[in-house]
């Protein structure tokens, strides 16, 4: 009997713990990820930690894959209630993202644009990052969801006043 | 077996087959096919051979839209490829520099309907997914 029990319980631990509602609302990325997070929205562009953006703003994102920023990132249902489940239960809480961005993006958000503030307008455009959406061209770990300011590393030919920022 | 060790193993093979629901995850999905067997399977649909040339020109063409293909897969997509818009890294296209490369049915299907969407503004026919297959598999070190 007590062995029935232990395997109720074990099973109920195991199914529950991938997708554990920690509600943590903060900038780092939770301990435990979906796969399905990491393969359907980690190919294209990095799998940003659900804390970047408001539950109202990946809300809407995830309703309109068919049209994501100009690009088809259509999935089917299943997948679709799956991660936005998990998306709102971690969506940013903290005081500068609970205001929900232009078009949902991470980069027009109070907090992203005041901790670039001084990255020259310019730079966003060099081949070295390309994109204010390649967070690892800048942040070596952001791959592994790590954003600390001390791990950062300057891209080529980014110029010397942006590289400042590097610096403080 | 002992008795004692039957009910050993018997009461550990559903944890077993838990822990490996729990560590395969929902999203993990097996290898169900191969480059080969997607080539053969686009080319009986388009009632003819995947062409390698005409894939080649395909895969490089714009479409009259602003991306190619090439644009984020790299041309030839032997090496990793950069998204255009994003700048993330993708790993090579070609079969025989990336292992995993039209390995899973599920992904086929949706990556090529999500990409012929974005560069052509539509579906692709199976005549030029077997085109495209071709140019791909004839892709070698």
């Amino acid at each position: 009997m007590s062995r029935v029990l232990a395997f109720v319980a074990g099973a109920l631990l195991l199914s529950a713990a991938p997708f554990a509602a920690q509600a943590d609302g903060g900038r780092r990325m939770p301990a435990q990820v979906p796969p399905a997070y990491a393969a359907e929205c980690g190919s294209c562009h990095l799998a940003f930690p659900p804390g970047a953006l408001p539950a109202r703003s990946w809300l809407r994102m995830v309703s309109g894959l068919d049209d994501h920023y100009g690009t088809d990132a259509s999935l089917d249902e299943a997948t679709v209630q799956q991660l936005s489940g998990w998306l709102v239960a971690h969506a940013g809480t903290w005081k500068r993202v609970r205001e929900e961005p232009p078009q949902d993006r991470i980069t027009r958000s109070a907090w992203f644009e005041h901790k670039h503030r001084r990255i020259a307008p310019s730079a966003w455009k060099l081949p070295s990052i390309r994109s204010a959406a390649n967070c690892a061209a800048c942040h070596g770990r952001a791959e592994q969801g790590e954003f600390d300011d001390d791990r950062l590393r300057v891209p080529a030919g980014l110029d010397a006043r942006s590289r400042r920022a590097f610096d403080e | 077996m002992s008795p004692r060790l039957r009910d050993v193993a018997a009461g550990a093979l559903p944890w077993a087959l838990l822990l490996l629901m729990a560590a395969a995850g929902p999203a993990a999905r097996a290898a169900d096919t191969s480059a080969a067997q997607q080539l053969l399977r686009w080319s009986a649909q388009a009632g003819q051979p995947g062409d390698a040339a005409a894939g080649r020109v395909f895969f490089t063409s714009r479409h009259g839209g602003e991306w190619s293909c090439a644009s984020c897969h790299g041309n030839p997509p032997t090496t990793n490829g950069r998204h255009e818009s994003t700048g993330k890294t993708i790993a090579p296209l070609a079969p025989a520099f990336n292992p995993k490369s039209f390995t899973d049915t599920a992904k086929v299907e949706k990556w090529f309907r999500r990409n012929c969407r974005d560069v052509l503004e539509r579906e692709c026919s199976a005549r030029e997914k077997a085109d495209v297959l071709a140019f791909l598999q004839g892709l070698q070190p």
